[in-house]
């Protein structure tokens, strides 16, 4: 058996990694283990970047608004470019009922101290010049929001946990894990066998798989989602654009224009696509551009350069699971990220650092609530 | 402006002047012809630097010349187009893209309001490319009445025929040997348009074939979804190039794209040209710049022999351009493009020898150091369990001869996956198949025939290659292939008319005939000349050389003979007895146009000067220090450099990279391909959409 880890982290992702590098500088031993040959390779690089920390509820907005500090202050902090972009998120409504529904969360929001506010039709077409303005009401407006580099950021906390003591193990996939005495002993791979105080199980899509190996159960389904991103251009829009009309075929679909200059968008089919199915299909083209194209009829000459398919771990109620497991005590959930692993990634990282090492604050508590493990999964999340 | 760089006189190709028309480059009028590539108007009228990377802000031009990469970037009436895809015409206004192009403000609710359903058709058969093995292929699904649908990106069907002006290797029967390239695709093509069964869609390209089955398909600017039943992936290769200080520079091309350029557009890019590799494609671009007038100061090879054939070789060093084997590129030189270039001799394990450096002043370096096969569509099709075949250099780089071969049973093989009732494909055809794709043998001595008297073919064809023209034409049967009837040497057996059947018809201008009749101590020796934009009479004097460019002395032209149906003209030589069996040819370039620099320029911080990633510019250095910390996955470079990133989708880092790890001593088994995603080249939202006309070239 391979030598003795403080915790074992599964999932060299979106929370895996940053973990990693939280868990390292608290001191504590680490060892990543991934079945895939890099960190990010499953859904990190799929994720188009956007970061918010306004959502609904106060555990995701906490996670998130510790997020945007560490990936705002990552450069002036740490020295790497991660491409971080204050360029805020808006969700423009079209309808009365839209401006509604947007305008009551808006509360919820203001309640927690998120900066977002409503922009009128006018001042919305100065943020997003040339979006449609038939039947415009107005949009949210978050400027706090931003987003950053999946691919660099994940790299650079890899490069950074590395150096503070983390270890990872690449294209080892996890076999079983040896449980003695209502604990995870250790993890068994393809490779080798290794000794852990704690696990983590970060695995994102294989989530499900990892927890069953404990003898656990959490509903996490792999959801598809089409993305692509096009050329670079000279910077002509501000904040991500989130537009949540339901159409035949698909729900929301939302898109920026990132620190390189390049549009990356993203559609959520309707009905879902579960599953993991990472090839390319035909629809995702016509269905796409036509929304984004009448919404933005500026973007019709601007060139796509390349699309991928990826997965939103999905939980029923959209809501991640996190938290140290019931039954088994030294076995801590931080799966179900619903499409946001990135943006949780770094807070989460340190949270469950704080968990792993017993020093959980009130704060903390609160958050865990809305991501508890044994909950019933009963609600549904306003702003998936 | 004016159109200085126009090549207004070609040996082979008929130049006809075309419509004149004005566009403007940055606000300044300039003159080019309807129609043509942006690309190429713009180089006529002298313009190299087409804007400015967005990443170093250096400027840069054309690169590919093949709407694969975008280096060719320019703002053509407001929307950012790649040049050399773009068709050119009256009033255009464009300009310089340098640095990010501005996203036009317009746009409005007009382009929008053109959105439609994106058409979608069924065929039987989709043939991908309209090479020689593409319409090789169509013609027999054709044949055998199948509804293929032949889709090619380019205007003119043809593929690379349309580049070649030489003739073919091979035999007249299979490949139409001794007849020029581009005369083949014209050929092919007329069949395929003529045949009720095959529709053709020009100017369109493959984006994808997705996971249900469809195939997305750029065409002429609309996009349209094509299912198939089978597929058959003709698309060709891509060409490789290398990591070297300057490879980034304006000048520095693959060999395919100059002979776009010279040899499709006409358009003269360089002055001066060094060439790294020696393949048949580096040595023919040598032999087809010479003959659009530019001058061609050297070739570098890496191996201690040239890899394409001793004949092609053995025409370039006779023009005299010296052929370096051993040697590589160790840098190009110059600000913003190429000034020179600089070689080295290598050692046994391919490291450059420090003192043997030379810089030769140039302002093109062609890198023609083979081809990679675009097999992307048929690994697509193969993940969506759609039946697929592939032909031509898509399946394996080779001759076009063996192309238009494995294309014909290709065809037969789609066919009969479609359930036609198809012939057995004869066991021959494969055979021949794999004998077109020979490499060159060993070069066999040089036997020279005794007798001196008569007229006799001497024949410098010393190694075997699958070419047999030269016994084929000959009306009294007296040259016959030794050996294998394709491959084998051919040799002289003594009924000669002197009709100088076999010096025209050879493609390595290897056969000369020389004619003691006359004056038995001057005959008279008859050498083929393609170089007909190099003015020559009767009476003059030339710098008469053996088969590998050695001079032999000044020799008079006897006199001139113009065939109009090949091309090539026969020069009479008058030569004295003992040297006249050894003359081939005679030179054209003066040594002193390809004596090097008196001193050797050598890069410094030579590895942050080559670039790892064009598009996005990554230095080598980059790329190493990654590999050197233990990174092995490609995807992971890419995810922290935007190597492959950039606008050509990754089409040319990839072996850029792995050439990297291969320095750095990296097993190849340890490196994690790089992940290959649509699309294939980049494509307007609008146009995804369903709209009209938002594409390129509308």
């Amino acid at each position: 058996m391979g030598k003795n880890h403080d915790v074992i982290v599964i999932g060299a992702g979106s929370v895996g990694v940053p973990a990693a590098l939280s868990l390292a500088r608290a001191g504590v031993s680490a060892l990543v283990l991934d079945e895939l040959a890099s960190p990010g390779q499953m859904s990190n690089k799929k994720a188009i970047g956007g970061i918010r920390a306004t959502h609904s509820d106060f555990g995701k907005i906490r996670v998130c608004q510790r997020s945007i500090e560490i990936f705002a202050g990552w450069k002036e902090n740490e020295g790497d470019d991660i491409g971080w972009l204050s360029n805020g998120y808006s969700y423009p409504a079209y309808s009365a009922g839209m401006e509604k529904k947007l305008k009551e969360l808006m509360k919820v929001q203001h309640g927690f101290g998120l900066d977002i506010r409503w922009v009128s039709p006018e001042e919305y077409n100065e943020l997003v010049p040339g979006i449609s303005m038939e039947g415009l009401r107005g949009s949210t407006y978050s400027p706090g929001d931003g987003s950053a580099s999946p691919l660099l950021a994940v790299n650079a906390f890899f490069f950074k946990s590395r150096a503070a003591g983390a270890e990872y193990r690449f294209n080892e996939k996890v076999t079983s894990l040896r449980l003695d005495k209502g604990k995870v002993a250790s993890v068994v791979t393809d490779k080798g066998e290794y000794g852990c105080g704690q696990l983590i199980n970060a695995a994102g899509n294989s989530g499900r798989d990892i927890a069953r190996l404990a003898g656990l159960d959490v509903p996490v389904v792999p959801d598809n989602h089409e993305g692509a991103i096009t050329e670079p251009v000279k910077r002509f829009f501000g904040p991500m654009v989130v537009d949540i009309r339901p159409e035949p075929g698909s729900a929301n679909y939302y898109f920026y224009q990132n620190n390189e200059g390049q549009v990356v968008f993203c559609i959520t089919p309707d009905p879902p696509i579960l599953g993991v199915q990472n090839e390319s299909t035909s629809l995702f083209f016509p269905q796409v551009a036509k929304r984004m194209v009448q919404l933005y009829p500026r973007l019709a000459s601007l060139r796509v350069r390349r699309s991928w398919r990826g997965q939103y771990p999905m939980t029923p109620d959209g809501f991640p699971i996190v938290g140290r497991d019931a039954a088994v005590g030294n076995y801590i959930h931080a799966v179900g990220m619903c499409g946001q692993g990135f943006m949780l990634g770094p807070g989460l990282g340190e949270l469950l650092t704080r968990i792993v090492t017993h020093k959980e604050t009130a704060d903390d508590g609160r958050i865990l609530q809305s991501f508890l493990p044994g909950r019933e999964f009963k609600g549904v999340e306003a702003l998936k | 402006m004016s159109e200085q760089q126009r090549i207004l006189e070609h040996p082979v190709l008929p130049v006809t002047p075309g419509e004149t028309v004005t566009f403007y480059w940055n606000n300044e009028p300039v003159e080019g012809r309807k129609g043509e590539a942006l690309s190429s108007a713009l180089i006529a009228a002298g313009i190299a630097a087409f804007g400015r990377n967005a990443h170093d802000h250096a400027p840069q031009g054309i690169f590919c010349a093949n709407g694969q990469c975008s280096k060719c970037l320019v703002i053509a009436d407001g929307k950012p187009v790649k040049s050399c895809m773009t068709p050119l015409r009256e009033g255009m206004k464009v300009n310089a893209a340098d640095d990010l192009p501005e996203l036009p403000a317009g746009g409005g609710t007009g382009e929008a309001a053109g959105i439609g359903a994106v058409p979608e058709v069924e065929v039987d058969a989709l043939v991908i490319g309209a090479g020689p093995a593409g319409l090789s292929a169509a013609v027999e699904l054709g044949r055998l009445g199948i509804a293929t649908l032949l889709v090619d990106d380019k205007h003119e069907p043809g593929g690379k025929l349309v580049l070649q002006t030489h003739k073919f290797f091979g035999s007249v029967e299979d490949s139409q040997a001794g007849t020029r390239g581009i005369r083949i695709g014209r050929k092919l093509a007329e069949q395929v348009a003529a045949d009720p069964h095959v529709t053709v869609w020009p100017d369109s390209t493959v984006l994808y074939v997705y996971s249900d089955r469809k195939v997305g398909i750029l065409r002429d600017g609309k996009y349209a979804l094509v299912s198939p039943k089978v597929i058959l992936n003709a698309a060709g290769a891509r060409e490789k190039s290398l990591v070297f200080p300057g490879n980034h520079l304006i000048g520095v091309y693959g060999a395919g794209a100059f002979q776009t350029l010279v040899n499709r557009d006409l358009v003269r890019p360089s002055r001066r040209l060094f060439i790294v590799g020696g393949g048949n494609v580096g040595l023919i671009a040598g032999y087809h710049a010479i003959q659009a007038g530019i001058t061609v100061v050297g070739l570098a090879e890496a191996l201690p022999e040239c890899g394409g054939y001793k004949v092609h070789a053995d025409k370039l060093k006779r023009l005299g351009v010296p052929i370096f084997t051993s040697h590589t590129v160790l840098s190009a030189n110059g600000g913003e493009r190429v000034e020179s270039v600089t070689i080295a001799r290598v050692d046994e394990r391919f490291r450059p020898v420090p003192g043997t450096e030379q810089t030769f002043a140039c302002d093109t370096l062609l890198v023609a150091v083979g081809l990679d096969p675009i097999a992307e569509f048929t690994a697509q099709a193969q993940a969506a369990g759609l039946p697929v075949f592939s032909a031509g250099d898509a399946a394996e780089i080779a001759e076009a001869s063996s192309a238009m071969f494995n294309g014909r049973i290709a065809g037969l093989a789609v066919a009969r996956a479609l359930g036609a009732k198809v012939e057995e494909i004869p066991a021959a055809w494969q055979a021949k198949a794999e004998q077109l794709k020979s490499h060159p043998g060993k070069v066999e001595p040089q036997v020279f025939p005794e007798a001196e008297e008569g007229v006799m073919p001497v024949i410098h064809c010393l190694q075997e290659i699958p070419c047999n023209p030269c016994s084929t034409v000959c009306p009294t049967e007296s040259i016959r292939m030794e050996g294998d009837p394709l491959l084998g040497l051919p040799r002289y057996d003594g009924r000669c008319i002197g009709c100088a059947k076999c010096v025209l018809v050879c493609p390595g201008l290897a056969v000369t005939l020389v004619d003691y009749r006359r004056d038995r101590e001057m005959p008279i020796v008859t050498v083929p000349y393609e170089m007909s934009h190099v003015p020559l009479a009767a009476g003059d004097k030339v710098h008469g050389v053996d088969i590998d460019g050695n001079e032999l002395g000044e020799f008079e032209v006897a006199a001139l003979q113009q065939n109009r149906e090949n091309l090539t003209r026969l020069v009479r030589l008058r030569v004295p007895r003992a040297l006249a069996k050894r003359v081939v040819s005679f030179r054209l370039q003066d040594q002193a146009v390809v004596q090097p620099l008196p001193a050797a320029q050598i890069a410094a911080d030579a590895d942050n000067q080559a670039m790892a990633c064009l598009c996005e510019r990554v230095p080598a250095a980059e790329v190493r220090r990654l590999i050197r910390s233990g990174v092995t996955d490609i995807n992971q470079i890419k995810a922290i450099t935007r190597a492959g990133m950039g606008a050509c989708g990754g089409k040319s880092c990839d072996t850029l990279i792995r050439s990297i790890f291969r320095q750095e001593g990296v097993d190849p088994g340890k490196i994690v391909p790089g992940t290959r995603r649509p699309l294939f080249v980049e494509v307007p939202l609008g146009t995804l959409a369903g709209a009209p006309g938002a594409g390129e070239g509308e």
